[in-house]
């Protein structure tokens, strides 16, 4: 088993009186809570900290705690003899046992009469995974292969990590930031408790041509200028399938041109919209039939597009 | 053997759950879900009704109460409190997501 140092963890000295270590815990816990940091390790750290916080706050597990001796961090060590016996006979190993999985099962006398939880309906743990997945996949809706360490009791009353294959189905309509729920997929409960469930919080990886909001999307649209000037016919991917848009003439830069319902599909019916941002590119290599025809166009042109701030100009001389 | 697959199933408006449900997911007493209520920081699908029914979405932001009460032993004010201001967070960021996605990726 490795061993961690909870009052490490918790920064405080391991003579700490249970208002200096609940004092240290909460300083903590504010900083690294999953729903309050934006820490992307910070639901790691936060788990440490909670259960040095569940072990060292309670006196009981605080003296076990402190039986188990002073070690490295990380260093692989034994429990004294007499625990082996208490837990699971002998030969119990505790090689693959985690030493917050051994203290948060002697919640409840679990260790000494073998039953975690007593009587109590507890209901099993819930657990939450961000799933990732593509802009294709949110479009027709996709199976995850999920994979978990969950929490569970076994006959013995002893707390161990059960690892957890299924796969789970996700209809069509997901967008970034979007929770699901598996129900019974988390850890088991207890006692006649509820299982827990499995909460997934989805993420979509970045896509190449869009961009996304809700279940709208973003899409750069490159206009040369004199189809910007002239209005053109274009064909516009959409996650759907090539659509042609009619772009009207005039349109400028940073106009937004809006196809409706060519966003993401929602999940019970519709779909977002699909806005092509107009950009103007200009080729940045000429022949020299495109110059000499910018040239004419230029001394032809009466076009201004600068005409406001001549006058911005103007009205400041006005006023000085 | 081969894994079974199961449904998920969207936490959104379109479905709707019982006080007692939204206890049992988010782990908080009703007593403590209908202070948050009471608050302003959770909001039943219609307020007068003789049984409250909630959005599916309101158990996202239960869940988080529930969280919060449990790790950082809030009470139900500043649970309500802590509740308003994550969710204000949550509308800034999507609307910070939206605004960047309008931002054009390709300088020509």
């Amino acid at each position: 088993m490795k061993y961690k140092d909870y009052y490490q963890i918790l920064g405080v000295e391991r003579d700490a009186d249970a208002d200096a270590i609940k004092k240290a815990y909460r300083k903590l816990a504010h900083k690294y809570h999953p729903d309050v940091s934006k820490d992307p390790a910070g639901e790691e750290k936060f788990k440490e900290i909670a259960d040095a916080y569940q072990t060292l706050k309670d006196p009981d597990k605080r003296a076990a705690y402190d039986q188990l001796g002073r070690h490295h961090p990380g260093q692989d060590f034994e429990p004294p003899p007499d625990w082996g016996r208490q837990f699971g006979g002998a030969q119990f190993s505790f090689d693959d046992v985690d030493l917050a999985d051994l203290f948060a099962g002697l919640a409840g006398g679990g260790r000494q009469d073998g039953r975690a939880g007593g009587a109590f309906r507890m209901p099993g743990q819930d657990f939450e995974v961000t799933v990732h997945i593509t802009l294709e996949d949110a479009c027709r809706g996709t199976t995850v292969d999920l994979n978990l360490g969950v929490p569970e009791y076994d006959e013995h009353g002893r707390l161990h990590r059960e690892q957890r294959a299924f796969k789970a189905r996700i209809p069509k309509g997901a967008t970034d930031g979007q929770r699901l729920r598996l129900r019974g997929k988390g850890g088991k409960g207890l006692n006649g408790g509820r299982d827990g469930d499995l909460y997934l919080n989805i993420a979509l990886h970045p896509h190449s041509l869009y961009r996304v909001s809700g279940h709208d999307l973003y899409l750069d649209l490159p206009l040369t200028p004199w189809e910007a000037a002239l209005g053109a016919l274009i064909d516009v991917p959409t996650p759907g399938g090539s659509v042609r848009l009619k772009v009207p003439p005039g349109t400028h830069a940073g106009q937004k041109l809006r196809l409706a319902g060519r966003g993401l599909p929602k999940p019970h019916e519709g779909a977002g919209d699909l806005f092509a941002i107009v950009q103007i590119v200009v080729p940045t290599v000429l022949s020299e039939r495109e110059r000499d025809l910018f040239k004419q166009m230029a001394e032809a042109s009466n076009f201004d597009p600068r005409g406001h701030f001549r006058q911005e100009a103007e009205h400041a001389a006005r006023h000085h | 053997m081969q894994p079974d697959t199961t449904e998920a199933v969207w936490l959104d408006s379109e479905r709707e759950c019982s006080l007692l449900e939204l206890s049992e997911l988010s782990g908080l007493p009703e007593q403590v879900l209908r202070e948050l209520v009471d608050y302003g920081a959770l909001a039943p699908t219609d307020p007068g009704a003789a049984q409250w029914t909630f959005r599916a979405s309101v158990v996202v932001a239960a869940r988080t109460a529930g969280r919060l009460r449990g790790d950082l032993e809030l009470e139900p004010q500043a649970l309500a409190l802590a509740l308003t201001l994550i969710g204000r967070i949550r509308d800034l960021e999507a609307e910070l997501r939206g605004l960047r996605a309008q931002l054009p990726r390709r300088h020509a």
